[in-house]
């Protein structure tokens, strides 16, 4: 029986079918078209699906579409204005952070989570935040460095660009 | 007029052109195209390691409403007389078939039987609930010591060990033997004034790329063929897929999505067979993705090996013999790595006398794939450590025994080969001048050095390079971008031209759009990919100056072309610039186009030299990695942040490997972690940053002097982190990998 929803997603209102099982990360990906939430694992543990309901981060795949009834879903797709890039975002081009990139839009997410509750946060703290998201390619390295990198250049003033 | 002139970018950062794709989620993967009227499809998996099958009855499953078609080895054929060549590797299409859907038996848990498409992905599922399968099950054969037991049972009855000096006349789970070897090690060890023989273990480890195997495949009613996926080879799928499936290669148009990680593990087929089957059954574009459970149980590993080294040295370190048995799991077809393994396992070491022998055994667990210099780093485990040991063991500095020790230009390979224009004594060096290596140590941490080699590939690409109006430059090129290849594309692509690089504009071409080109990996794309793309950019040369030369009435050879500009060589104060020469095409003859088709058969050997320090809890056996250096010669970096990135990216996989990664397998072959839960990869507070040196011995037979940097980086951090962590322990655990567990025991032990 399929369930009946009416959500906003990246602040536009937003209503779907949904079986009752379904995931939000099924709803996003396969009902709503939004497939730059990625599925790495379903099961909580990449991190590729990342998103912020009602501004907290949470694995899409671990939400029920259900769940997302008169609540405010962020996804990738919305963390910037159409053409324009987080600083997260353009700090992780400026350091070249991302070989294949399918764990990207999941790391923009969380480190804008982070960045959001703590603006000048340590090495360490990154790490731990980051800690949810999987990458196999980089090593973190040029990650973690983009993400305290954004961190500063938010602290000066750089906001999201449009 | 005047130019200016142009500053050569090849060398330095720029952002890559996918770049803010990348960054925003529109970069469109494997799992992220659908078509209209698309239909989905799910794979039945055998619940059995190893058993016979008896029959297929899917009726029950076709009678569902929503199902579509159901696919069984029934509809494929069931012999193939001819293998494909495929990049690196040789390919038996008898065993690809079987492997991508069991016929005659079924040799894995999780080995694909049967496929269904149906009009969603729950139907799918629920479909395969009705498919009736009957299996004898037979004694399952889970590691060397079982498959190579006299009486063990044989997974395959018609394979006989090949490379014996006599063929032999019963069926074995050895594969292969091979041997390679140059001297003579009995004599050598003859000569040894020490002479020391470990044997060291790694346990398969899964390439665990984030993104799992997915596709979508449209069959058209003509016979005409799309098939979008994410492979680290689309021409390779479409081989495979043609000959698995018997139809013409040409009526297939294969276009690679951008790939979520492969390290080798996306050199073959699994799904894209079966969708284009289902398709073709059904009639409407099908979709199929793998969960993370079956990514771990019906794809990819690495082997598992088990490694006998000998070496036999003089007082001083020089070392004279050096000898191995190389033993690897295939998985249930044949086809590890150990050929590869034995070719590295000496290679950078100049001892006169050297051995390796290397079998290939087939056991019940998934068939092993391509993982990163494959068979190199299980190779490099067992040299490294035995060599920090022996320096122990010598009072010689681990560095030094090396220094001593390493290969020069000019030395003959086992392989036949001889070397020529490495780096590796110019890592050695960097090493020892790099701060780690001197820096101090705390209680309870240790250091550990490690020399890496990958051969690196050469092989077939293909690129074309088309002006656009005002100047621009459309560059397509065969090759899934896994890592930041556009980037280094673009590079190469304006400094041949003398354009700037944000005027470059590649893209990854399908296989109906540009010329065959071997798969992305071999760490051969910058290498060979790039020179085709140098090659149609000097194809674009001669027609821009020869159209120059038709405007000023002179000759073409009196035509000079300097940063992105035509001269005329007799009055070099007349000049075109690439936009005025392409604004004339209407008027003159016509599009201006490059064509770029090369067969590299040369490759550039890497070396790598890595240090570690990784701190033991003793109480816990739980260990960090404190500092991490990765030295590697790149020939010439052409995009250095994307060779850093390969260099760190690279030695966090070798960490996992030491540390946590490893396939477990319950006594009747049933994977036990399944998930990225319980298969630890590394996470970023696991890890601290990863110092990167990058060397630069250019490759001579590259214009760039590009190297493959790929693979090379995963040779050396398994020795290197076991070396230190055996170190900080005080114990010498030569089993792989080192997890909280294992060294817990080893510590009380020795206790
Ligand atoms: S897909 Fe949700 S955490 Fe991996
Ligand atoms: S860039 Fe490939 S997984 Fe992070």
């Amino acid at each position: 029986m399929a369930i009946h929803v009416q959500t906003r997603v990246n602040g536009q209102a937003t209503e779907f079918l949904c079986e009752a099982d379904a995931s939000a990360l099924d709803v996003l990906r396969d009902t709503l078209g939004l497939t730059g939430s990625k599925e790495g694992c379903n099961s909580g543990d990449c991190g590729a699906c990342s998103v912020l309901l009602d501004g907290t981060l949470v694995c899409a795949c671990l939400v029920l579409g259900a769940e997302l009834e008169g609540r405010e879903l962020l996804t990738i797709e919305g963390v910037a204005p159409p053409g324009g890039l987080h600083p997260v975002q353009q700090k992780l081009l400026e350091h070249n952070a991302m070989q294949c990139g399918i764990c990207i839009p999941g790391i923009v997410v969380a480190a804008k989570a982070l960045l959001d509750r703590d603006p000048d946060p340590d090495e360490t703290t990154v790490r731990f935040a980051l800690a949810g998201n999987l990458c196999r390619c980089t090593g973190y390295d040029k990650i973690i460095r983009a993400v305290l990198d954004a961190a500063a250049a938010m602290r000066e003033g750089a906001g999201v660009r449009a | 007029m005047t130019h200016a002139p142009h500053i050569p970018v090849v060398g330095s950062r720029p952002q890559r052109p996918d770049g803010a794709d990348k960054v925003t989620g529109r970069a469109r993967y494997g799992a992220d195209l659908s078509l209209p009227g698309m239909v989905w499809g799910a794979v039945l998996r055998s619940p059995h390691a190893h058993a016979r099958i008896l029959s297929i009855d899917t009726s029950a499953a076709l009678a569902l409403p929503g199902v579509l078609a159901v696919l069984t080895s029934a509809d494929m054929a069931a012999n193939f007389s001819a293998d494909v060549a495929a990049g690196e590797s040789h390919i038996d299409l008898q065993d690809m078939s079987r492997n991508v859907l069991a016929r005659e038996k079924v040799l894995y848990h999780g080995h694909a039987v049967a496929a269904v498409a149906a009009t969603s992905q729950r139907l799918a599922k629920e479909a395969l609930k009705a498919i009736q399968v009957e299996y004898a099950p037979l004694p399952v054969v889970l590691d060397l010591d079982a498959a190579m037991h006299p009486d063990a049972p044989v997974l395959h009855p018609g394979m006989f060990t090949r490379g014996l000096p006599e063929t032999p006349s019963v069926a074995s789970n050895i594969a292969s033997r091979l041997v390679m070897q140059k001297g003579n090690v009995d004599e050598g060890f003859a000569e040894a004034e020490v002479v020391m023989e470990r044997t060291y273990t790694c346990a398969s480890a899964h390439q665990g790329y984030i993104e799992p195997h997915a596709c979508l495949a449209s069959a058209g009613a003509d016979g005409q063929i799309d098939l979008w996926c994410c492979t680290q080879g689309h021409f390779a799928v479409r081989s495979y897929t043609a000959a698995l499936l018997g139809l013409d290669p040409a009526s297939i148009r294969v276009t690679a999505s951008e790939i979520g990680g492969g390290f080798g593990g996306k050199t073959t087929v699994y799904l894209e067979p079966l969708a284009v089957a289902l398709s073709r059954k059904c009639g409407r574009p099908v979709k199929m993705q793998m969960s993370r459970e079956e990514v771990f149980r019906a794809t990819g590993p690495g082997s598992a090996t088990r490694i006998t080294v000998k070496v036999g040295a003089r007082r001083d370190g020089t070392l004279i013999a050096m000898d191995a048995l190389m033993e690897y799991e295939a998985g249930a077809f044949k086809g590890s790595p150990a050929g590869a393994g034995a070719m590295t396992i000496f290679t950078s070491y100049s001892a006169p006398h050297q051995r390796a022998v290397a079998l290939d055994v087939v056991v019940n667990k998934p068939k092993v794939a391509a993982y990163r210099a494959p068979g190199a780093p299980q190779a490099a485990h067992a040299t490294e450590c035995l060599l920090n040991e022996l320096a122990a063991e010598l009072g010689i500095d681990p560095l030094d025994l090396r220094c001593r020790n390493a290969v020069t230009n000019g030395t003959p390979t086992v392989y036949g080969a001889t070397l020529r224009n490495i780096g590796l004594q110019e890592c050695l060096d960097a090493a020892r001048v790099h701060p780690h290596w001197s820096a101090p140590l705390g209680p309870n941490q240790g250091r550990g050095l490690a020399v890496g080699f990958w051969f690196n590939h050469g092989a077939q690409s293909s690129a074309s390079v088309h002006l656009v109006e005002g100047g621009k430059l459309l560059v397509q090129e065969g090759n899934p971008d896994i890592g930041g290849s556009r980037a280094s594309m673009a590079l190469m692509a304006a400094d041949t031209l003398g354009i700037p690089y944000a005027d470059v504009h590649p893209v990854v071409a399908d296989t109906a759009s540009v010329g065959y080109s071997d798969m992305t990996g071999g760490s051969r794309v910058t290498y060979a990919t790039g020179y085709a793309v140098i090659e149609a950019c000097r194809e674009l040369v001669e027609r821009l100056k020869s159209r120059a030369a038709t405007v000023w009435g002179v000759e073409p050879s009196q035509v000079e072309w300097r940063d992105g500009v035509a001269i005329d060589g007799r009055d070099p104060s007349r000049s075109m610039s690439i936009a005025e020469l392409a604004a004339l095409s209407g008027r003159m003859d016509g599009p201006l186009s490059g064509q770029g088709s090369v067969n590299l058969k040369s490759a550039a050997p890497s070396f790598a030299v890595n240090i570690a320090d990784v701190e033991v809890d003793p109480e816990t056996g739980a260990s960090r990695v404190l500092r991490f250096t990765a030295i590697q010669d790149a020939g010439r970096a052409i995009h250095p942040d994307f060779v850093e990135g390969q260099l760190q990216g690279g030695a966090v996989q070798g960490i996992g490997w030491a540390l946590n990664e490893e396939y477990r397998f319950d006594a009747n072959g049933v994977m036990e972690n399944p998930g990225f839960l319980d298969y630890r990869m590394p996470v970023a507070s696991d890890l601290p940053m990863i110092d990167t040196v990058i060397v630069e011995v250019p490759w001579p037979d590259h214009p760039f002097g590009v190297r493959g940097v790929g693979e090379t980086p995963i040779c050396a951090p398994i020795a290197a982190v076991a070396s230190a962590l055996n170190a900080a322990a005080g114990t010498t655990i030569r089993e792989v990998p080192l997890s909280p567990p294992r060294v817990l025991a080893a510590i009380m032990a020795k206790d």
